[in-house]
């Protein structure tokens, strides 16, 4: 999907003297307009919290109250088993460290990259444009990529987690494009001052262009949460699978986990403490939510109230 | 020479990020050869020896590439032609909402899926049409047998199509809002004066207002048809539904990593490359002569 403009170009104004007479819609239109609304936001939530309430259930509860949205005999069960995994446990610590390490590496290659760019005096600034979009037109391929990686010792690396993806073009231009609309006469009174160019862009660039660092380091970081290719393709070794890729196990493929020994414990315990695969596979998810519910606010503070909500004094 | 040494400082801010784009998006070409190639490992890519043409004619001559080019080009336009109108429409009725927490609260929920991964909504899915999902169990309940939604064949393309829609419309919708914003209110109060209805003011200006992204964002969308999904179909199908659901990409994935047929995997991956390219530079072209603002 198309990503939104990182700032987007809102009339205010027009918003502000929006006339009333316009938002009048007969009772019956307006009725339909919120329950189509309410049935489409329905649709994307109950799924959602079924599975929040099933996970933090007890066994028979699913099959008792397949469409439960509150927890029906609520326990923590199913979270203390997959706490009680190591392997979940192994695999998250991969995934934080590629999403720590990951964002750091994506932010500075994306920040000084888009920063020179941004130059359009720069000598060979189109070329050197063109040759960092390029590649969002037209790749190698998945084979040539997993021969290169094979030849750099990246193969069942858990580096190749940060490295792969590591300036995404068009966050790049996104990027590029904020630095560009900083205006200029800024830097030059900066210069007049007796600033470096690097001292322009740590004291004066980064500072100013906090919010668009915050919305492209999200869009990373949760590229690197999400990530579930780079580990599917390039690591073999499940000791050193993402998150994404052990849930995969988990929750779509249950007979591969059971060749890895890991269902075999499920199995054992769901007996001991009432718990069915459906109940651990819920709290996987859940668990793996978490992070995302946490920083959505933020994402939600700038991608949303920074586009439109800002924008329409409500 | 003069000029250069006086942007020194920004080439060598460039140098990481341009020395990553020739190391792992350049150098990467060079492995585009074993397409032409009996690849075998032991040797290397330059010591494999050439077969030319071999693995394109095996390629076109199977019974499962015409299959694969249905499965791809029939799922991204069923998700075209479902999928499109969707996030205009949600973007539509949201615009006529006045309620603020109303509002917050439907775009908190509608952009949320966006951001979960295919594996965690896939599961969730799951958990809804699965084996033992809430409509088996629902089924069951009042003693129809259980139908298995998930490895059916007949139904494996409207469920990649409805679930890619509940994942994305709301955050396809963003787009659009920000466009509805920026439509001149006088327009409404001219129209309203003339005597038009709420829906022909719908009509003549709320979608001639964002008539320049909707073409923007179809032309585009028509630009990558060969990219039905990988992440998405990857999650969702099984082998039972392979006749239906496999697409280039997982064909090239399945072949290439997993059966280590590297000559043919690369050979169906260029292919695709090449005929992406082309339509996604088109679609560039046929936006920038429509007169609208080109992505380059």
């Amino acid at each position: 999907m198309v990503n939104p403009p990182v700032q987007a170009e809102t009339n205010e104004l027009a918003l502000i003297n929006r006339p009333k007479s316009l938002d009048r819609n007969p009772v019956w239109v307006q009725t339909l307009i919120y329950l189509a609304l309410t049935a489409m936001a329905l649709v994307t939530l109950l799924p959602i919290l079924n599975v929040f309430a099933m996970s933090f259930s007890e066994a028979d509860a699913i099959f008792k109250h397949p469409l439960m949205i509150m927890p029906y005999s609520f326990t923590f069960a199913a979270y203390e088993y997959i706490f009680s995994t190591s392997i979940l446990l192994k695999s998250f610590s991969v995934t934080v460290f590629a999403t720590v390490a990951g964002t750091l590496c994506n932010l500075a290659f994306t920040i000084t990259g888009a920063y020179s760019l941004s130059k359009t005096a720069l000598p060979g600034n189109k070329f050197l444009l063109w040759i960092c979009i390029f590649p969002m037109l037209f790749g190698a391929g998945l084979i040539p990529t997993y021969m290169l990686l094979k030849e750099l010792h990246l193969l069942n690396n858990i580096w190749v987690l940060v490295v792969s993806g590591m300036v995404v073009p068009f966050n790049l231009i996104l990027m590029r494009n904020f630095f560009w609309s900083i205006p200029e006469e800024l830097e030059e009174a900066m210069r007049i001052d007796g600033a470096s160019d690097m001292g322009i862009l740590w004291k004066m660039i980064i500072p100013l262009s906090k919010p668009a660092i915050a919305t492209i380091g999200l869009f990373y970081a949760v590229g690197h949460w999400n990530d579930f290719f780079t580990g599917l393709f390039f690591l073999n070794d499940n000791t050193k699978w993402p998150l994404q890729v052990l849930l995969r196990s988990i929750v779509i493929d249950m007979n591969a986990l059971n060749t890895r020994g890991v269902t075999a414990v499920i199995g054992q315990d769901a007996t001991k403490i009432m718990l069915t695969p459906e109940n651990i596979k819920a709290a996987a998810i859940i668990f793996s939510i978490v992070p995302i519910l946490l920083v959505y606010p933020f994402l939600q503070k700038y991608f949303v109230k920074g586009i439109m909500l800002g924008s329409v004094k409500g | 020479m003069r000029t250069i040494w006086k942007w020194r400082y920004f080439y060598l801010l460039l140098t990481p990020t341009l020395l990553y784009f020739i190391l792992f998006s350049y150098i990467p070409f060079y492995g585009v050869v074993i397409a032409f190639k009996n690849f075998q490992p032991f040797l290397g890519i330059g010591d494999s020896p050439w077969v030319g043409w071999k693995n394109f004619e095996t390629m076109f001559s199977s019974v499962k590439f015409p299959e694969l080019i249905r499965n791809t080009v029939l799922i991204s336009f069923y998700r075209i032609i479902f999928g499109f109108p969707v996030p205009i429409l949600f973007a539509l009725l949201l615009n006529e909402v006045r309620v603020m927490w109303f509002k917050r609260s439907i775009q908190t929920i509608a952009y949320f899926p966006h951001f979960l991964s295919w594996v965690i909504f896939g599961g969730i899915i799951y958990n809804v049409v699965g084996p033992s999902g809430i409509i088996n169990l629902l089924l069951e309940k009042i003693g129809i047998e259980a139908i298995n939604l998930s490895a059916n064949p007949d139904l494996f393309r409207p469920l990649v199509v409805v679930t890619g829609i509940l994942k994305e419309f709301g955050w396809a919708a963003i787009i659009y809002l920000a466009a509805l914003t920026g439509i001149d209110p006088h327009l409404y109060e001219a129209a309203k004066i003339d005597g038009a209805s709420k829906l022909r003011q719908i009509w003549h200006i709320t979608l001639t207002g964002i008539r320049p992204m909707i073409a923007m964002l179809l032309i585009l969308q028509l630009g990558s048809i060969l990219d039905a999904g990988f992440e998405q179909i990857l999650i969702l199908s099984n082998p039972v539904v392979y006749s239906v659901g496999d697409i280039i990409d997982t064909y090239v994935y399945r072949v290439g990593l997993l059966e280590a047929n590297y000559g043919l995997a690369t050979a169906v991956g260029l292919f695709k490359g090449v005929i992406a390219a082309i339509l996604i530079v088109s679609a560039n072209h046929i936006i920038r002569r429509t007169g609208e603002k080109s992505l380059w």
